[in-house]
């Protein structure tokens, strides 16, 4: 045992420390963990540790009906909880062949995009946080307060929803979700051109963003990017545009796309996709299509022999399911893919040879839940 | 005077000069939680008193009833006498700065001198608690702060030396007087600038907060304190504080001036102070935190060459000014 170790402790160059950050280190996004070796201010190895908020959610669902599994799924990217609901709901509809009226699809895009600007400000807000600035958090939670109220009026959850059911959603929209909308649409805008003069345009929080975390092109699709990180990079993919679903094609919205592929760039995509998302929520909100808000399914949900993949463009990225059904009222098998698992393997190869705050700021970049990492 | 009387009386300077700061103190953390607060669209501090003015005095007494913790592993003598040095230079700055006319605890001919060069022995308490701590945050923590104050002090001395020049004279009473007919603010408006940023670099305040970044290291050197020795670094943070900005209001605002009577004097010193204080508050609250090599670069290459352009100027504007008098 003593001869090993020594062997391993003379493999080592010798002039650099190791240190650990996490898991509970305030700018980890939870409970990421992550081995740095630093040479002086400067990391050459990073070993992200993963797994302390792993909950076998994968296994749970081959024991469970595929309703009873919908609520545990609001908790894989617990920041953006109705869009991991419509791409679950939209792989069981396609499973079973059947379609969600045109009204409930206007009502999952609404949630969708609420739910994409609420996790977008928690990005702003820690971003913030992460360079140093204590303010833009504050501002980014107290407007997402405000979306979270419209969602307890509408689903009646405010992280965990429940919502969106198989086949459409749960129940129909209320009437004040427009009113409480149309006062936001009109508050909002403001604020954030606020915010946005608090801290994008600051000297210190550009020269701390700008060039630093440069990921090309090339290497995302390596790395299995998606998201605002690949957008950043100068990519124009967004599935809500590549492969619409849930009606998006019928919305009109702008893709933001980064040129330089640095930290900046992906926070200006952020920050520009809640304006587009802002677009879209008034978009649908204004034509509401009449009629049923879902369909009748079964009340034990037994899809047919077959697999599926469905994918959807969650708050991070892509969000993918993969079930498989051998007719049982329970899925056979069950994966998940989820953006987060993908950009923190990203970490080492963005961020090695960089100073430590650097990379803080671009793990920050990345902006993971660890929910959806570990699942 | 007999010698007893003579220690009795610094004795008793000494406990005047602890009280008043550590009530600053706790009246400057009231201040940084309410200004944050509604700049944030927060309230701060409500429940105890009016506007929970209180309220730190409660979290001080909390503070020094909790538990002493000394982590297994810790250089201990270190770890404990870092919280305790890192009050003597703020004690001691303190016993020196004139709050009006004939108001000064001690007089020195150089007493700005002394003030700069005691403030910079702050150092060597955070690189003992960097040190001792046993704690690789702690230690990074301790090494920036080192750095940090190295390359600020030099501007931050070249700055003052401007002032000086100008006045004539190192004792902090002197250079109020000197500036009867003008604030040094106005021809020292550079020197004003180079020694407001070293200021904020010398007090680990944002944006150079570096030492103690809670997003990186965590809080730094603090964090494997707790309890009063935690308090006492603190509390030493807004003492240091309310001691750069009241040697700014000497040094560029004027001090007490334009009056001389001793209440409305002090009184007057204390708002110039509690101006920068907010300023540096609102700063605070809305910049995020250089990253080091950057801070080292404005350190070295912007702050230090300037402060000696500065210093030059003056110098010669100073001699010109003396030849045209026909001094």
């Amino acid at each position: 045992m003593y001869d090993e170790a020594e062997i391993l402790l003379d493999d080592l160059p010798k002039d650099y420390m190791e240190v650990n950050f996490g898991p509970h280190h305030p700018s980890t996004h939870g409970v990421f963990r992550f081995i740095a070796k630093i040479d002086g201010e400067r990391i050459i190895d990073i070993d992200p540790v993963i797994g302390y908020l792993h909950r076998g959610i994968e296994k749970i669902a081959e024991n469970r009906t595929y309703v009873q599994f919908k609520p545990l799924v609001d908790r894989l990217d617990y920041t953006g909880g109705l869009n991991n609901e419509l791409c679950y709901c939209l792989a069981v509809e396609k499973l079973m062949d059947i379609e969600a009226p045109p009204r409930a699809q206007a009502i999952r895009v609404i949630c969708a995009e609420l739910n994409r600007i609420a996790a977008h400000l928690i990005f702003f807000g820690a971003m913030g946080l992460e360079t140093g600035a204590f303010t833009p958090l504050l501002f980014g939670f107290l407007d997402r307060e405000t979306i979270l109220n419209i969602f307890e009026i509408m689903a009646g959850g405010r992280l965990t929803f429940n919502y969106i059911t198989i086949g459409g959603v749960r129940e129909d929209i209320r009437s004040t979700v427009k009113t409480y909308f149309d006062k936001f649409n009109k508050e909002f805008p403001v604020k954030l051109k606020r915010y946005e003069e608090l801290i994008t345009g600051n000297e210190i929080f550009i020269k701390r963003l700008k060039n630093v975390g440069i990921l090309k092109k090339e290497d995302l699709f390596n790395w299995g990017a998606s998201g605002p990180t690949l957008r950043g990079s100068g990519v124009k993919f967004d599935i809500r545009k590549v492969e619409p679903y849930s009606g998006y094609e019928k919305y009109d919205f702008d893709i933001p796309v980064g040129t330089n592929g640095d930290v900046y760039d992906r926070y200006l995509v952020r920050m520009e996709e809640i304006k587009q998302s802002m677009r879209i929520v008034a978009q649908a909100l204004d034509n509401l299509p009449s009629g049923d808000f879902t369909v009748k399914v079964p009340r034990i949900i037994k899809p047919p022999e077959g697999e599926v993949y469905v994918r959807n463009e969650g708050t991070k990225g892509e969000i993918g399911f993969y079930i498989v059904s051998k007719g049982d009222k329970n899925p056979y098998r069950l994966k998940i893919r989820t953006p987060s698992f993908s950009h923190i393997n990203m970490l080492n190869f963005a961020a090695s040879g960089n100073y430590i705050a650097d990379a803080i700021v671009i793990l920050g970049s990345f902006d993971t839940v660890m929910g959806s990492c570990d699942r | 005077m007999v010698w007893w009387s003579i220690l009795l009386w610094a004795l008793l300077k000494l406990v005047i000069a602890f009280l008043f700061i550590f009530i600053t103190a706790l009246i400057l953390i009231w201040m940084l939680r309410k200004i944050m607060g509604h700049m944030q669209y927060r309230r701060g501090p409500r429940h105890h008193g009016p506007h929970g003015i209180w309220q730190t005095v409660f979290d001080t007494i909390k503070l020094l009833g909790k538990e002493d913790i000394i982590p297994s592993g810790v250089d201990r003598w270190t770890f404990i006498w870092a919280p305790m040095i890192i009050f003597v230079p703020s004690l001691m700055a303190f016993v020196f700065l004139p709050f009006a006319e004939k108001i000064v605890a001690t007089n020195i001919e150089i007493s700005l001198f002394f003030v700069l060069a005691i403030m910079g022995l702050s150092i060597i308490a955070l690189l003992m608690a960097g040190w001792g701590s046993n704690n690789k945050y702690a230690l990074l923590g301790g090494v920036r702060s080192a750095a940090q104050m190295m390359s600020y002090e030099i501007p931050m001395l070249i700055s003052a030396m401007g002032v000086v020049m100008m006045s004539g004279s190192m004792n902090l009473s002197e250079i109020v007087r000197a500036q009867q007919h003008i604030w040094y603010i106005v021809p020292q408006l550079v020197g004003f600038f180079i020694f407001g940023c070293a200021s904020l670099a010398e007090i680990n305040s944002t944006p150079f907060d570096i030492p103690e970044a809670e997003s990186e290291i965590v809080s730094g050197f603090n964090v494997e304190y707790s309890g009063f020795r935690f308090a006492a670094f603190f509390l030493a943070e807004f003492v240091n504080l309310f001691i750069v900005c009241a040697l700014a209001a000497l040094l560029f605002l004027g001090g007490w001036l334009p009056f001389t009577n001793p209440v409305y004097g002090t009184i007057f010193f204390l708002v110039k102070t509690y101006v920068l204080i907010f300023i540096v508050m609102w700063i605070k609250s809305t910049f995020p935190r250089f990253r080091i090599d950057q801070f080292m670069n404005f350190g070295w290459k912007v702050l230090l060459p300037l402060s000696l352009a500065n210093l030059f100027v003056t110098g010669v504007i100073v001699l010109m000014v003396d030849k045209f008098r026909g001094v």
